[in-house]
């Protein structure tokens, strides 16, 4: 046996032995960033949510938690939802073609019915939780119809949960899956497709 | 005695570099005679690093990192602890201290033109100093779980959600690891609040001191000391750090320390700015504060986000605000590093940075009027113009060039504003526009008609 380095052989175990490893330390790395994931638990807890409407008042808006996530359920009045149609130019998607409601939601109203309104209670910019604000009242002019206002960077929106054009958010406000067990009472978290 | 001591020295020289460490860093380590003020703030970055994780550490002993837990074990830490408030109030007011510094110590490299050859990557390190540091005062500011904690949280990890093709939404889901900012998330962020990231800005620290002593200091005349060595090898304007600068240190050490304990003791939230108010409410995830910000030294960059009308040109204003410091060594590529020799044009674009700077940290903390919305826009572009302003004046421009220039800069402003017409806006965005063409047009235009943009002659020596 001679002494001399066979060194195509050393570059080629060399070369072998690199990429065996490299490819082993690629697949370690996804237990930890799979370990970033949603645990079961987290998931488990995003179970619908049965909500009682039969107290809800005309004009008046619930808050529930769904996935940790604050659901708002207004019941509108009948001024409230016709002044929908009228806003329709000043809205950046007016007829809900960004898929943030499920299709049974849409419409005109973003809604199963007419007067009861479900929206995931967080803006489409930054997350924030925007404020109820009616007509008439806040810092937000005479021609304010009523609707949603986030406080953090000024995001409007109608009593659809439709954006202003001009503002941050770029979409509506998101509908939940949702639907009805009888006349007061409504799941959310349940599609009407699942049901 | 002293032999004995020399002979433990020897014995531990023999198998530990002690000595040479000892030599290369501090009395062997030769620094430039003339520095200033201005080269204070390195070494207290380092002091303010280690008060942080002396009172972090502390903190740890106490603090429960548990969305039931964390708000009321802050309380136990305030009220309860043994001089627990001392060493949060410490914590939480070296935090900004750290920026106060940082920003100091930056701006010190941009006047003196400290992040020229061969200093690029110690620069480099520097700004990922930076980042590491902006990292661990988000994630810190998590951890006491109050309203400003939750609310805060939430809106920057959505900044990730800005992303297309349902890669933000994913990635935002992956950092929170819920739905909403959560338990999961609070665990996670102090997981790396106190052990992730402080392993990194340490080991960051530690290369940007070896890059430092290797490549020598820089110093207010930006003359390299190193041209001028005497018959030992030894920089004929340099002193040795150790006794000469680590005096100097202690006593800026001295001062500062007053200057922190006085606020400390009696000024800890600063009025709202190093600890807001909503913050001592505990979070709730179905109300935002009516007024949510970020601590001032994330201000100036929020303002960007907030100023531009797209959610994703917002997000990627903001991160390209941050990330261009990365690039500056190769963006300014003008000969003369000090401001001290380079022209009145350059030293008024510097000037007008810093203003800039501090304005939009203003702005950021304001409620989004359309006005302030419509200043924040104008100081963003200024705050980019600059950046271009140093790139233009890195060599001699023909007149031709400085127009082409000028007017490639019009053009793509004139493209962003009718982008983000708003006829309600109509007055407001044509009025200032005049900001942005008024400052193209003085550092772009002048230095073709006046002497205003040419530099003095450098020294051999430092003065």
């Amino acid at each position: 046996m001679s002494n001399a380095t066979d060194n195509p052989r050393r570059r080629f175990l060399t070369g072998a032995a690199t990429v065996v490893g490299g490819v082993g330390a690629a697949f370690a790395i996804w237990p930890f960033a799979s370990a970033w994931q949603p645990s079961e638990r987290a998931k488990a807890i995003g179970a619908p949510v049965d909500v009682d409407i039969a107290k809800l008042e005309p004009g008046a808006r619930i808050t529930v938690q769904w996935r940790g996530k604050p659901v708002w359920i207004v019941r509108r009045t009948q001024e409230t939802i016709d002044t929908l149609a009228a806003l329709d130019g000043q809205m950046r998607d007016p007829d809900s073609i960004v898929p943030q409601q499920p299709d049974y939601a849409r419409n005109r109203y973003r809604s199963i019915k007419p007067e009861i309104l479900v929206l995931i209670g967080l803006c489409t910019h930054l997350g924030c939780a925007p404020s109820h604000v009616k007509q008439g009242e806040g810092a937000l002019g005479a021609d304010w119809k009523g609707g949603f206002f986030c406080p953090c960077h000024g995001s409007r929106f109608d009593y659809a949960g439709r954006v202003y054009q001009g503002v941050p958010a770029p979409t509506n406000l998101e509908v939940p899956p949702h639907r009805y067990i009888d006349d007061t009472r409504i799941v959310i978290g349940q599609g009407q497709e699942t049901a | 005695m002293r032999a004995m001591l020399n002979g433990l020295l020897a014995w531990t020289d023999a198998r530990f570099p002690l000595s040479k460490l000892w030599n290369e860093h501090l009395a062997r380590y030769y620094a430039p005679k003339n520095f200033n003020f201005w080269y204070y703030f390195g070494g207290l970055a380092l002091l303010v690093l280690v008060m942080q994780l002396a009172t972090g550490l502390w903190l740890a002993m106490f603090y429960k990192p548990d969305a039931a837990l964390a708000f009321g074990s802050v309380e136990y830490i305030m009220r309860d602890v043994q001089w627990g408030w001392l060493i949060r109030y410490m914590h939480s007011t070296g935090a900004s201290a750290f920026f106060i510094i940082i920003y100091l110590h930056m701006f010190r490299a941009l006047m003196y033109g400290s992040y020229k050859a061969p200093r690029e990557l110690l620069w480099v390190i520097g700004m990922l100093i930076y980042l590491c540091l902006m990292a661990e005062a988000f994630f810190g500011y998590l951890l006491p779980w109050g309203q400003m904690s939750y609310w805060g949280a939430q809106v920057i990890i959505s900044l990730f959600g800005a992303l297309p093709f349902g890669i933000g939404e994913a990635l935002a889901l992956w950092i929170r690891g819920d739905y909403v900012v959560s338990d999961a998330t609070l665990s996670r962020f102090y997981s790396l609040h106190v052990v992730g990231i402080p392993l990194l800005l340490l080991g960051l620290v530690a290369v940007h001191l070896m890059a430092l002593h290797e490549v020598g200091s820089n110093n207010p005349d930006g003359v390299e000391i190193k041209k001028n060595k005497d018959a030992a090898g030894v920089p004929a304007d340099g002193v040795r750090f150790h006794p000469y600068y680590t005096v100097k240190d202690l006593w800026g050490v001295g001062v500062f320390l007053t200057l922190f304990m006085l606020v400390v003791f009696y000024a800890p939230e600063f009025g709202g700015w190093f600890l807001e108010s909503a913050n001592f409410v505990p979070a709730n995830p179905l109300q935002t504060p009516e007024h949510i910000l970020p601590v001032w030294y994330f201000t100036p960059y929020y303002a960007i986000l907030r100023a531009i009308p797209d959610k994703l040109t917002g997000v990627i204003a903001m991160f390209a605000a941050t990330l261009i410091f990365f690039v500056l060594p190769w963006l300014d590529r003008h000969p003369v590093k000090s401001i001290r020799y380079r022209s009145l044009l350059f030293k008024g674009a510097l000037m007008l940075f810093a203003v800039t700077f501090i304005l939009l940290g203003w702005l950021g903390t304001e409620p989004p009027t359309p006005f302030k919305s419509e200043l924040g826009l104008r100081l963003g572009e200024l705050y980019f113009l600059f950046f271009f302003v140093l790139w233009f004046y890195s060599k001699e421009r023909s007149v031709r060039f400085g127009y082409a220039i000028f007017g490639i800069v019009m053009v793509l402003m004139v493209i962003a504003d009718v982008i983000r017409f708003d006829a309600s806006k109509q007055m407001l965005i044509l009025t200032s526009a005049l900001i942005p063409v008024a400052y193209s047009a003085i550092f772009l235009l002048l230095p073709m008609h006046t002497r205003l943009n040419e530099s003095r002659a450098v020294p051999e020596r430092v003065n």
